[in-house]
């Protein structure tokens, strides 16, 4: 067995590039779209509280709640549910069997309580599994949808039609549970590529469903999966066939709208060979004092030579400055690189929910092949994220890197959790990580548990983590040359996460760097 | 432009500033020098706003306003700037941005239009070529990584590029070379005018070959024990400071 172990301590580590003024400039997550102008000096002394503690004055700034009838199921979980759900969405029987035989499985299951996160126990009989907002047409362009609905999106600034023109970013739109709107279609088919809602490919493309469909994720994997096995309302399905590289970023927008509903979707994206893709998924959920279920399942599959790049913006609810509502979100998400050369990057900005758990994971199966982990992940207030990822060296000659970027405020927790496996096959396994974190004020924690298990001696696995405090000679030295505080952190945040933000699409990067910025507004003073 | 009067300042408790009389106008180089210790870096950081610092009496006037009731970024934005002693690092971010945010920064704090790309890239070129600075440097993060002396020299650009009316030089010699020292030296020199005046805190004289003050104070136990020109500071490199201190020390058993 042979692994190198270096733990390194680097001074104090700050924000980079924030407004790189050659980046284009692309509203497509509303979630992040918040006037900057309003960073301006409301630091020092709000009601006594310590500038750090004012980190909590910070509110979010996308609750609003749409009054689109819907069409729910009743609260709770039996077997009549799931099937209630199977109807509604005319699925083959098949699916039926698949469903129940997810949910069979959960009701033996026990929810994990590894993970360093602390909630109430969640009451599974007072959900509601499935809430459609009702259509009154079946949508074939982007202007037969609903108009509160489009308002929707306005707000969201996802306006689908201005982006179509704007960006050629292809958006499939999810509120709540179905699928509205999907964009490009036209162009994509045309190569071939299938970009639509998990539902329409359960109708249109049984075979690659049942063939792909908890390949990766089996639905007994674990306690989350089997609950989304069983219950979930849609997602998106994405197809590269053969040789053919997507034209465009392909992006889902994920939204929580009915009260008391958890959103449970699934997205499953299959690159055939030598194909490439690049796929973005943001998020944003209403205000409500009670917490939210959020349980989705990604799965990747990548055959040779094939590439699969998955970026994600994450700005959930996280709850009030009391820790009062916000999402708990347990995702499982998990990629294979099936086939040789085949390469798998997952990049995450993860600022919102009140609980993160999630562990985007990559199974290096071919030879060759690559697995990547780029993660920014923002705490404050009362937040709690356990994540980080698992990547499991089975080919020969599998590479891994992992960079991962904890930002930690106000009094919440931020654990990195990873495992790094080499299987006994794996010759010459190489995987590299880095764990950086970032303390605002002295209230908050950094905690992280990187595993490592090698069972090859030609594996070389290198380990690097950093844990720093934003120094106030930094926030001074900023001061003195005009820069009000909010400006400073957000420059010195985003500096920290530069390597992470970098890996970012074009298009998001800017959008994700506000919102890394907003996130943490007030948290030093 | 800038009167202090009596001001005394500490931290935690402890005196450092016991009574500082200094009164700079538009177009003046003053110089202030003193053994390690008396309270040069700390009378800049007060000047600055440096929050860890408290002022327990005097005032301080800068441009017909009350500084001390000002935030370091309005002071800043007012005209204040401070080359720093020991300038901070931050990872990730480069220099460029930097400067950038705080160029426009200020310019809103004026009312003014932020400045587009092309405008600020004319006033970085404009810059760059006065102060002798290499691009590479700028596009690194701020400070990190850099030479003593690269350090320096990226207070003295920022100050180029920031246009203050009155900046304050905190040993901004200390630790270079008398290359570095004649190239930082000509960089303040060719911003000078007579609109703004400069204030070069040091430890030795040789930096005041370079630039030559109007008026040098020696600084002792956080009060301007002596003023005069530039000739001050030549006696003080030939007899050293104790000639100060005995001087000081011997007035004070008296007293
Ligand atoms: N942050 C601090 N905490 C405690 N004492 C300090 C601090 N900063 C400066 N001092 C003390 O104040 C005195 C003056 O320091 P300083 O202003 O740095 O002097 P100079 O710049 O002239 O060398 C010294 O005795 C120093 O130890
Ligand atoms: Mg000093």
């Amino acid at each position: 067995m042979c692994y190198l172990f270096i733990i390194q301590n680097r001074g104090i580590i700050k924000k980079g590039s924030v407004y790189t003024f050659l980046y284009k400039q692309v509203r497509i997550f509303v979630a992040m779209k918040t006037e900057t102008t309003q960073l301006h000096k409301t630091n020092g002394m709000k009601d006594g509280l310590s500038p750090i503690e004012n980190a909590v004055l910070n509110d979010y700034k996308y609750g609003f709640v749409t009054d689109i009838e819907s069409d729910s199921a009743p609260k709770g979980l039996s077997e009549d549910i799931v099937r209630f759900i199977s109807a509604k969405k005319n699925e083959p029987e098949w699916m039926l069997e698949w469903r129940l035989k997810a949910y069979r499985h959960w009701l033996k299951m026990e929810e994990p309580q590894w993970a360093n996160i602390k909630y109430p126990a969640i009451d599974y009989q007072d959900i509601i599994y499935y809430s459609a907002p009702k259509q009154k047409i079946n949508p074939e362009s982007l202007d037969q949808i609903d108009p509160e609905l489009r308002r929707t999106f306005e707000k969201l600034g996802i306006s689908l039609d201005e982006q179509k023109r704007l960006t050629g970013v292809a958006v499939d739109a999810v509120v709540d549970s179905v699928s509205i709107g999907t964009s490009f279609k036209k162009q994509l088919s045309e190569l071939g590529i299938i970009f639509c809602s998990m539902s329409e490919a359960i109708q249109e493309h049984p075979e690659l469903i049942k063939k792909h469909l908890s390949s990766v994720v089996p639905i007994t994997d674990n306690y989350f999966a089997a609950l989304n096995a069983a219950v979930f309302s849609d997602g998106s399905f994405c197809y590269i066939p053969r040789g053919v590289r997507c034209p465009m970023e392909l992006s889902t927008y994920f939204r929580i709208n009915a009260e008391n509903t958890g959103q449970f979707e699934r997205t499953l994206i299959v690159a055939e060979e030598g194909s490439y893709v690049s796929y973005l998924e943001g998020c944003t959920a209403p205000m409500r004092d009670e917490n939210q279920l959020h349980a989705a399942v990604v799965e990747l599959i990548a055959f040779d030579n094939a590439e699969i790049k998955y970026s994600t913006v994450q700005n959930w609810y996280p709850g009030d400055k009391q820790g009062n509502g916000g999402i708990y979100n347990f995702v499982t998400k998990r990629g294979i690189c099936q086939g040789i050369n085949s390469k798998i990057s997952w990049t995450q900005v993860e600022t919102g929910s009140a609980i993160t758990w999630k562990y985007p994971s990559v199974i290096l199966k071919g030879d060759n092949s690559i697995g990547e982990f780029y993660s920014v992940a923002v705490t404050n207030n009362h937040q709690q994220a356990d994540t980080g990822t698992k990547m499991q060296h089975i080919g020969k000659n599998t590479k891994s890197r992992i960079v991962s970027k904890g930002i930690s405020a106000g009094v919440s927790n931020n654990s990195y959790r990873g495992l790094v496996h080499v299987n006994k096959k794996a010759v010459n396994a190489r995987n590299f990580s880095q764990c950086d974190s970032l303390l605002l004020g002295d209230k908050c924690g950094a905690h992280t548990f990187p595993y490592i298990e090698v069972r090859n001696n030609t594996a070389v696995v290198e380990h690097e983590a950093t844990t720093s405090k934003i120094g106030e000679d930094q926030i001074f030295y900023c001061n003195q040359r005009g820069i009000d505080t909010e400006t400073a952190v957000a420059l010195i945040v985003n500096g920290f996460a530069k390597e992470v933000m970098n890996q970012l699409p074009m298009e998001f990067a800017v959008e994700a760097q506000k919102l890394l910025a907003i996130s943490l507004e007030g948290s030093v003073g | 432009m800038l009167t202090i009067k009596n001001l005394q300042a500490g931290i935690e408790g402890k005196r450092i500033l016991n009574g500082i009389n200094l009164d700079i106008k538009a177009g003046e180089v003053h110089a202030i020098m003193g053994p390690n210790g008396s309270g040069k870096s700390t009378l800049a950081s007060v000047l600055a706003g440096r929050q860890d610092y408290e002022v327990t009496g005097g005032s301080v006037e800068f441009l017909g306003k009350d500084l001390l009731e000002l935030s370091p970024e309005e002071r800043a934005c007012e005209g204040l700037f401070l080359a720093f002693q020991y300038p901070v690092e931050i990872p990730g971010l480069s220099t460029t941005n930097f400067i950038k945010t705080a160029v426009n920064e200020i310019r809103k704090y004026h009312g003014e239009k932020p400045l587009d790309a092309v405008g600020f890239l004319r006033l970085m070129k404009e810059k760059m070529a006065l102060m002798n600075i290499d691009q590479s440097l700028l596009s690194r993060p701020l400070n990190e990584g850099f030479s003593g002396g690269e350090k320096k020299r990226n207070e003295i650009f920022q100050m180029a590029m920031l246009q203050p009316r009155l900046a304050i030089l905190d040993e901004t010699d200390s630790g270079l070379d008398i290359d570095a020292i004649r190239i930082v030296a000509n960089g303040v020199n060719k911003i000078h005018s007579k609109e703004n005046a400069v204030l070069v805190v040091t430890h030795y004289q040789r930096l005041l070959d370079y630039i030559v003050p109007d008026f040098v104070h020696v600084l002792y136990n956080g009060r301007i024990v002596k003023s005069g020109t530039k000739e001050l500071a030549l006696e003080l490199e030939e007899k050293g400071y104790d000639f100060i201190k005995n001087e000081i020390d011997v007035t004070e058993q008296v007293g």
